[in-house]
């Protein structure tokens, strides 16, 4: 998985590629942790060319949003489709994140 | 009906290597590739789990059969670890705010949901998951 990151209109936003599983999955959990470490508050998963996501991947979403939480942060999915979009649904995740059409709806919110 | 098999070691590192065994023969045998990717998801989440919980001196073998019945793409996965159902786990609670949610059991849980036929049994001293999916997208 390719990950991009960059600060826009005070969000992280970050970009995957590829696939979140359980090959990767903790390793994308300890980048977040970092980034949340060096300050980073408002995450916005940029999920456009995130083609899977396994159970290991909502692991360490979840993982670092109640991270942030713990941080009075936030953190958003946009642009999901396809499998992701479905496991996201299925799963309820949509329930206990945020999740946004795509980037420009998700930096409308606080 | 056409039927193919291979081995694997039970670690997380050989699931890259199954998924691609059932979804290449997936595509070849003219599963619809929205169901190829259920297939991929269903294969991780099983044998993750196989992987984690099933030998208590890891690692032991997974076998991996494929079927291609008339109205269903079968696969089976057969170890010889410990007696484990997966079909057993707890179904998340979907709808638990997010200090109290858990994530156990969510890849079973996705499993049954993507997957038109899913059971457990075990015999002979295996235990035998059964995942299967019609051909088509839906």
């Amino acid at each position: 998985m390719n990950v991009k990151t960059q600060e826009e209109k005070g969000y992280w936003v970050v970009k995957l590629e590829g696939r979140l599983d359980i090959s990767n999955s903790s390793q994308f959990e300890q980048d977040c942790m970092n980034w949340i470490e060096q300050g980073q508050r408002k995450f916005i998963l940029d999920l456009a060319a995130l083609e899977y996501i396994s159970s290991a991947g909502l692991r360490s979403i979840l993982a670092a949003t109640k991270k942030l939480k713990a941080q009075n942060g936030s953190l958003a999915l946009c642009s999901l489709s396809g499998l992701v979009e479905e496991v996201v649904t299925v799963s309820g995740f949509d329930n206990i994140l945020q999740v946004f059409p795509d980037l420009d709806q998700a930096m409308k919110e606080e | 009906m056409d039927t193919v098999e291979r081995t694997f070691v039970a670690s997380l590192d050989t699931i890259p290597a199954m998924i691609e065994f059932v979804s290449s023969t997936a595509e070849t045998f003219g599963v619809h590739p929205k169901r190829v990717m259920h297939l991929e998801l269903a294969v991780e989440e099983a044998t993750a789990n196989i992987c984690s919980y099933a030998y208590e001196i890891p690692p032991g073998e997974v076998t991996i059969k494929i079927s291609r019945e008339p109205e269903l793409f079968r696969i089976e996965l057969i170890d010889s670890g410990v007696p484990f159902d997966p079909m057993a786990m707890e179904t998340p609670d979907l709808k638990a705010e997010l200090e109290s949610r858990q994530v156990g059991g969510l890849g079973v849980f996705l499993i049954r949901r993507m997957l038109d036929d899913v059971h457990y049994s075990r015999s002979a001293g295996q235990n035998i998951l059964s995942l299967a999916v019609r051909y088509g997208e839906k």
